[in-house]
């Protein structure tokens, strides 16, 4: 057995505990914005001046916003099977954190299966692999 | 005592273009030319002008990101007063807005703006290494372009008003008839519905004629003081109205380029970026929405054309598919779209884009469009956006 190394595509962006994946977000301590990425800084609400944040778990389910697909091969830095396989994306709005978030759509879901409207789900999945490594990206996934 | 209003109003002495293409030469080329044009166009000696503003362009090196004095050595250093200015697809316009600060600030009195590019083939890519502090690495990293954020909205027509694919494909057609007439354009042919919908699908449901190419091309005016317009003869040259170069609002709640997710929108309203861009120029015009003639927005496709007709009012919010359907914004119809033949048939340049929309207006205004002519054009709108918070719009009248 040669298993490859599994690790995400971005340190601290995503994760998975024993309810399923979520993403990383932080929330404003003063005016309760939340951020995705991960806002540490400065709070860009201009009617806060928040410096401080707390780490949270987005919302894992959302409604789908928008989809669509990329049928050609994007450019680098996207690293491509080969051949390239293509895949849906979806922008999912989160009800409790009122934002909408992009990513790509599982594996064997294309945009015949998706709705406007529809229920989705966070998952964790391979994005891209090396001989190595398999890359690990947070995607979405029609939810029952 | 009312308060006495200044004009913020700067005059259009003279446009001119390069042909948009891919021609392989450098956008200095381009930018000359162009500038040469708009001059000659303005009947104005390069050694008068006292201030040029150029648009930078960042795929070409340290020249591209110094324009202005790129341009300015290229046409022969004379001492004038200098600007680059760089705001993504709105560069144009920020060069402008800097042209007419000097103008109206009594800092000169005739300006050159200048924008030309040289762009690569195929999507537009970030710049290379492992960024992950950048939001547009992450979103090409996870197979994220440009045409994906075309789609996303695109649908999300589909789903709201019932907008069609072949609704999307009759702007493409309209517009290749608008730009078959258009000499400055880079595609010069009639599409039809069938040769729209046998193109291959890029990003579901736009098709690549449903989404504009990339092209090398350059723009340029020459622009006064009310003044000294007067002063040479040319008191009813078209005008500079309004200039709108605001940035989104906080909570800004549609997804953008680059960006893989919108603000929050939990401690503040959400707000549309697109629609707040041409509210600032409509207030600083004092012209409303129903006194526009003719429109050039920016079609990065089909789809967005008839956003951009809802953000500048020129119909209701989900309406813009019926009024297409109606003829009305076809050269001849009640307020024709992009009658240069838009971003469909010339792809874009980017530092170019928002100045060639007002070279087409001033022509338009001027009854220089030949068989693009929108009869009895007064007022003329553009609309364009670009990434991380940058658009515009610009108001040109007579």
């Amino acid at each position: 057995m040669n298993a490859k190394t599994e690790r995400p595509f971005l340190e601290g962006w995503f994760a998975q505990d024993a309810d399923g994946a979520h993403l990383i977000g932080a929330r404003c301590t003063s005016c309760g914005t939340y951020y995705f990425p991960r806002q540490t800084r400065f709070c860009r609400n201009p009617a806060c001046e928040g410096e401080q944040f707390e780490d949270t778990p987005l919302s894992r389910r959302g409604r789908l916003w928008s989809y669509t697909d990329a049928c050609y091969q994007p450019p680098e830095p996207y690293v491509a099977s080969d051949p390239y396989v293509p895949f849906a994306i979806a922008a999912v709005e989160l009800d409790r954190e009122k934002m909408i978030v992009l990513g790509p759509v599982v594996q064997g879901v294309d945009v015949s299966a998706l709705e406007v409207g529809m229920p989705m789900e966070l998952v964790i999945e391979t994005l891209s692999e090396t001989p190595t490594e398999r890359h690990l990206t947070w995607k979405w996934k029609p939810a029952p | 005592m009312e308060a006495c209003t200044v004009s913020k109003e700067i005059a259009i002495l003279g446009v001119g273009m390069h042909p948009w293409g891919k021609w392989g030469r450098s956008f200095i080329d381009y930018g000359v030319i162009a500038a040469r044009a708009a001059l000659a166009d303005a009947g104005v000696d390069w050694r008068a002008v006292q201030f040029v503003s150029g648009a930078a362009t960042i795929r070409n090196g340290y020249p591209g990101q110094v324009a202005g004095a790129t341009f300015a050595q290229a046409l022969g250093w004379q001492g004038a007063q200098v600007n680059t200015s760089y705001a993504a697809c709105a560069s144009g316009s920020q060069a402008l807005a800097a042209a007419r600060s000097k103008i109206l600030a009594g800092e000169c009195e005739l300006a050159l703006v200048i924008g030309a590019d040289t762009t690569p083939k195929g999507f537009l890519a970030p710049a290379k290494g492992e960024r992950p502090d950048d939001p547009d690495w992450v979103r090409f990293r996870l197979g994220v372009t440009n045409p994906t954020y075309f789609a996303l909205y695109a649908r999300r027509r589909m789903a709201l008003y019932g907008d069609t694919v072949e609704d999307f494909a009759q702007v493409k057609i309209k517009n290749s008839e608008h730009g078959y007439e258009n000499p400055n354009a880079r595609y010069r042919k009639r599409f039809t519905a069938a040769e729209v919908a046998a193109s291959p699908m890029v990003a579901n449901p736009l098709r690549l004629m449903d989404i504009c190419a990339t092209s090398d091309g350059a723009a340029a005016l020459v622009v006064s003081s009310l003044d000294y317009a007067r002063r040479v003869g040319r008191a009813a040259a078209p005008r500079i109205a309004a200039i709108s170069t605001v940035t989104p609002t906080f909570a800004s709640a549609t997804i953008e380029m680059p960006d893989i997710a919108t603000d929050s929108a939990v401690a503040a309203e959400p707000h549309s970026f697109r629609a707040a861009l041409p509210v600032k120029a409509y207030e600083e015009a004092g012209i409303g929405p129903s006194e526009v003639s003719v429109a050039e927005v920016y079609d990065l496709s089909t789809a967005l054309e008839l956003d951009w007709m809802e953000d500048l009012q020129l119909c209701a919010r989900g309406e813009a598919a019926a009024l297409l359907r109606s003829g009305a914004t076809r050269i001849g119809g009640r307020i024709p779209v992009n009658p240069s033949g838009g971003l469909a048939c010339f792809g874009e340049a980017v530092p170019a884009q928002a100045l060639a929309q007002v070279c087409e207006l001033t022509w338009q205004l001027r009854g220089q469009a030949g068989a693009r002519q929108v009869d009895g054009a007064r007022v003329g709108v553009t609309a364009n956006q670009g990434l991380f918070g940058h658009g515009s719009t610009v108001i040109v009248k007579r």
